[in-house]
């Protein structure tokens, strides 16, 4: 039962969220060409950090808003969270 | 009505108050403030139940929580429990207390035979012997060790208790109020901190109860009481008994498990039995003591052997007598203690201490009151079988492994010391890596993980003095940091025995050709020569060894046995103990019920349920009702005694040939709004979205990124910047958590705002060659002519004085339309139309209709948009537009997307026109094939065609349209059907779409 600080609301209960993969992966832009490589490591291609990972979730009992969460995998501890405009380092 | 073993005047019972109560049908008596176990043993009962595998003689070890052997079946308050800790479980009146796992009875059970057989027994013994053979396993192994194995009775009656849950935020949590935890609560509570402690036992004070110490010259109980009351009286906080801290989870949340009514008599209607408190705390104190490990001998599981601190605990806190002719046997200090209490309730105990003769302030104390001491001394083992009458009992040599002397001497209790364990479930559930402390042969915590520390004797600090300095430091520190306030606090003084130096020593050797049983674990009925075959044979890993013999893995999760267990493995492996390591702790510390877990969400409160405006009008009318997620949607109008078959085949007759309405509300409603609004339907939308006039509505088909259908659904421009979008019912939440994906993180720079409003309108769908006719009726004043308002046509106009909107779509591939009016003219708008539909022989139709009306027209719900297919896959590549990127896009051109052999949607009909056809059936070349049979597809929609009055079927099968024409076996081995059928066009009805339009 993780405690996470929405950006927005503060710190609130796991159960409030929904949980939204890699923050760090980059949807390639929309009406340019692709490669198919490049477009199949976006859709399928996830690491599986045991460590720090920075992941999305989404407040949806709350906001709504989706937000960035660095995590360590392993412990859970939660190192720190962002809106998703802003950059976790 | 005597009890034979209560003393005249000890105890913290309530001797005013007699309860009676009964226990394998005998009617016994106890007091107030009494457990189970106290007041059997006040009665001079030991015998309670037998061991899990041999079916051995088994009474009372403990005094608490680490009690192994004493669960009981419990009937109270009209349930029945199993598995009840006795000498947890408070008297109440007219308790009634079973036995378990012993047939006939606990005096005579035919599994005791087992003890005789324990060749038969050894460890890793079920893997071994239920191998082989295989069949022998439901019909004979299985059974058996049901019967043999099992330990309490469940309920089959439904809990009519209530049980709560309830989230707490505090400052520190205090798990434990003995004195470190007193101490850190109080000098938390006075910095100003929130603070809750929570006890386990019913009275407050842990081991201040029972030690014989002075705290500024109170005894350790007064001062226990004095401390409580003024935590009792400040308002930040909490104090519980009869609560378990049981679970130590991430982010420093607890779970504690507290009794609350269970020991009343009465109470009211809402009082929960017990309640589930998830508490969030920033600093937490682990104040969770230790308890005592045995010393292992031969026999040591005999009825009558004791804990040497819970023979104390019985005679202090009851009141009672464990024994009138007591053994000591210890390798510490301790258990003086509970010998000196013997003495001064006239008792003549005999010690039998391990250590070599020597002197300390209790050795000395014992023996100026004449105790008699015997020092090297240890039992060998118990005689007695239901009951301890002798010991053999041995003097040792220097080397502690042989014996200069052997004797026996009688007694009805021994009492054993083997030093103590500090609690550290908690502190190991909390991630903290313990640390092995030489000193104390036990682990204590290692470095923090989380925000916990542990105090007192859970840290491995024995004494009062050094217990209560760490306990006030901490409370005062760990509190200051949050409530940034520091109320000094002067230690009190305290007054306590000196302990010496204890032995290492934890099993007793036995003389040669004698090979009685020797207990490690009692629950779990795991003895010392099933850990030497586990290490024999070869495993070596402490988990290993653990999952082998189920060492520590019964519900007492081995409190009195890991230890020792540990020391035999490193003695055996000629390792030190910190090398051989421990096994992980897990929640729960001690079992906990099931309804707790459940808490209120039970029956009605397990989800919630949707209602749309017009349920109660379904309800007066027959509906029978089907669960769309947490929606109640009617399944069908009963009409008399029609079958659900009979009523959806008139319904849906009905609306091909006049009309019908359908409460359309439960389906996803978006309302998206903004300049860049249709260019955000236009790339989440498979089809093209920037020319879609005001006042249109347009079906739509998004995917996810892998090319998937992800739902359909018709969006319809409202005004300029404003879009009216409508998803499946099961899709909404993902369908609006999928936009706000993009619109958040993908393309912020969109102008657009997304919002459900699902729950704003109700909608209902009327449908059928005479809904227009209708719906002029309905709108006396609008021009509803195909020309004025036409396919995918919108219209706002005033329904009876309510503003309505008017939407020309259908999903049953009539001609119908839908109309939506805010919520709360919905039971109006449902009544109007029923009324007015009368002349044109309006039914309203339920889902079972609605699904046979878009089966037969080949429309795709979500049995054909399971996740598993693109949009060519449910022939609707026509809505693919090739000149625009959207949403999964580049992942269509996949070459597994595009043979010609993958499985696209076909219709089915049986050869006799008759049989209908299974959902979820297989279809396949030859029914008679060899299994593995090749499977070509599989049936996903059924129904009956009202429109050619026989069955008919959707199916995504291979090669799909290439296959029309063609004769399979549609088979289905749930229902034992094998049907032939014939591939035809997935469009049934009315393939040119000719209704919709007209
Ligand atoms: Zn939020």
């Amino acid at each position: 039962m993780l405690y996470i600080k929405c950006p927005y609301c503060g710190l609130r209960a796991q159960k409030e969220f929904s949980y939204g993969g890699d923050a760090t992966v980059k949807r390639p832009n929309i009406n340019e060409e692709v490669s198919s490589e490049d477009w199949d490591n976006f859709v399928y291609m996830r690491k599986s950090p045991r460590g720090k990972h920075i992941e999305l979730w989404q407040h949806i009992a709350g906001c709504r808003q989706w937000i960035k969460v660095q995590r360590d995998t392993a412990t859970h501890e939660i190192f720190q969270t962002a809106k998703v405009t802003e950059e976790i380092r | 009505m005597s009890q034979p073993f209560r003393l005249n005047k000890e105890g913290l019972i309530n001797r005013n108050k007699k309860i009676s109560f009964t226990f394998n049908g005998k009617k016994l008596f106890g007091y107030e403030g009494d457990t189970i176990a106290s007041a059997l043993i006040a009665n001079g009962i030991h015998l309670v139940g037998r061991s899990f595998k041999y079916h051995r003689p088994r009474g009372f070890f403990g005094a608490g929580v680490e009690e192994p052997n004493a669960k009981l079946q419990v009937e109270f308050n009209g349930h029945s429990e199993p598995n009840v800790n006795a000498t947890e479980m408070e008297l109440v009146e007219g308790l009634s207390a079973t036995s378990q796992n012993c047939w006939p009875s606990v005096n005579f059970d035919v599994g005791a035979i087992n003890n005789f057989l324990k060749m038969f027994f050894p460890a890793g013994f079920y893997y071994k012997t239920f191998m082989w053979p295989k069949s022998f396993w439901y019909k004979i192994y299985e059974p058996f060790i049901r019967k043999a194995a099992g330990l309490g009775v469940a309920s089959i009656e439904k809990d009519k208790e209530r049980y709560e849950h309830k989230f707490e935020y505090c400052d520190l949590l205090v798990t434990g109020s003995g004195p470190s935890g007193l101490a850190s609560a109080y000098a938390a509570a006075k910095n100003g901190a929130k603070v809750i402690l929570a006890e386990d036992k019913p009275r407050f004070g842990g081991t201040l109860l029972t030690d014989d110490v002075s705290i500024d010259n109170l005894s350790g109980k007064d001062w226990a009481e004095k401390i409580i009351t003024e935590l009792k009286s400040m308002p930040n906080v909490t104090v519980k008994n009869r609560s378990q801290v049981f679970g130590y989870y991430d982010h420093n949340m607890l779970v504690m498990f507290e009794r609350v009514s269970d020991h009343l008599e009465k109470k009211s209607k809402f009082t929960p039995r017990q309640r589930l408190w998830y508490i969030r705390a920033k600093e937490t104190i682990l104040s969770t003591g230790s308890i005592e490990r045995p010393i292992v001998f031969g026999n040591n599981d005999t009825p009558g052997i004791f804990l040497s601190a819970a023979a104390k605990e019985y005679m202090k806190v009851y009141g009672v007598l464990v024994g009138k002719k007591p053994l000591i046997f210890t390798n510490n200090d301790s258990a003086y203690e509970t010998a000196l209490e013997f003495k001064k309730n006239n008792v003549e105990p005999i010690i039998l201490d391990t250590r070599e003769e020597h002197s300390s302030e209790l050795i000395d104390e014992a023996k100026s009151k004449g105790i008699d001491i015997r020092f090297s001394h240890g039992v060998i083992v118990a005689n007695g079988y239901k009951k301890v009458k002798s010991a053999k009992i041995g003097k040792l040599n220097k080397d502690k492994n042989s014996f200069e002397k052997i004797e026996t001497v009688d007694c009805d209790c021994i009492c054993v010391s083997g030093f103590w364990t500090p609690s550290v479930h908690l502190a190991s559930q909390s991630g903290n890596k313990l640390k092995y402390e030489e000193k104390i042969d036990a682990f204590i915590p290692d470095k923090k993980k989380q925000h916990e520390t542990s105090v007192g004797a859970a840290n491995g600090s024995f004494t009062l003095e050094e217990s209560l300095k760490h306990g006030f430091e901490n409370g005062s520190n760990l509190s200051a940091k949050i409530t940034e306030t520091k109320t000094e606090i002067s230690i009190p003084n305290v007054n306590e025995k000196k302990y010496g130096a204890h032995d290492k020593f934890w099993c007793m050797p036995l003389p040669k050709n004698e090979n009685p049983k020797r207990f490690v674990d009692f629950q779990n009925d795991v003895s010392v020569s099933d850990i030497e075959i586990a290490l024999r044979e070869g495993y070596r890993s402490i988990e290993h060894v653990k999952r082998y013999t189920t060492l520590g893995m019964a519900t007492d999760q081995g409190r009195t046995s890991n230890l020792n267990g540990l020391q035999l493995v490193s003695n055996i492996e000629n390792k030190i103990v910190p090398e051989v390591g421990h096994t992980t702790f897990r929640p729960p510390f001690t079992p906990i019920t099931i309804g707790t877990i459940v808490g209120r969400e039970v029956g009605m409160e397990y989800m919630p349920t949707r209602k749309t405006p017009m349920h109660e009008w379904h309800e007066k009318n027959n509906a029978v009702f089907v669960d769309a997620g947490a929606w109640k949607r009617p399944r069908y109008y009963k009409e008399g005694n029609e079958t659900l078959f009979e009523a959806s085949k008139r319904e849906a007759k009905n609306v091909r040939e006049n009309v019908g309405i359908c409460d359309v509300t439960t389906l996803g409603k978006i309302d998206i709004k903004g300049p860049d609004a249709a260019e955000f339907l236009n790339r989440v939308y498979t089809n093209a979205w920037m020319k879609l006039p005001i006042g249109k509505a347009r079906y739509g088909l998004m995917l996810r990124e892998d090319g998937i259908v992800m739902d359909d659904g018709t969006t319809t421009r409202i005004s300029e910047n404003h879009y009216h979008m409508t998803t499946t019912t099961a899709q909404a939440a993902n369908v609006l958590s999928h936009l706000e994906y993009y619109l958040q993180i993908v393309w912020p720079e969109l102008n657009v705002n997304v919002v459900s409003t699902t729950e704003q309108w109700a909608g209902a769908a009327i449908a059928g060659p005479k809904s227009r006719d209708m719906l002029s009726k309905l709108y006396p004043d609008l021009d509803v002519s195909n020309e004025a308002l036409p396919f995918m046509g919108y219209k706002e106009a005033e329904f009876f004085g309510v503003p309505s909107r008017i939407f020309r779509i259908s999903f049953s591939g009539e001609l119908a339309y839908e109309i939506n009016v805010k919520s709360d003219h919905g039971m109006f708008m449902w009544e109007k139309m029923m009324e007015v539909g009368k002349e044109f022989g309006n039914q309203p139709y339920g889902t079972e209709a609605l699904s046979t009306l878009r089966i037969e027209m080949g429309h795709v719900a979500g049995p054909e948009l399971d996740g598993r297919t693109i949009p060519s896959d449910v022939s609707l590549n026509g809505l693919v537009s090739k000149k625009k990127d959207f949403i999964g896009k580049n992942s269509l051109g996949r070459e597994a997307f595009n043979v010609e052999s993958r499985q696209k949607i076909v219709g089915l009909i049986p050869i006799d026109r008759k049989s209908s056809i299974p959902e979820g059936s297989h279809i396949v070349q030859d029914q008679n094939a060899k299994l593995p049979n090749p499977k070509l597809g599989h049936v996903s929609s059924s129904c009956w065609s009202v429109e050619n009055n026989n069955p008919f079927s959707l199916a995504i099968m291979k090669d799909g349209k290439n296959m029309i024409g063609k004769k399979f076996f549609a088979v289905s081995p749930l229902k034992n059907k094998s049907i032939e059928v014939e591939v035809i066009s997935s469009h049934y009805v009315d393939p040119e779409g000719k209704r919709v339009r007209s």
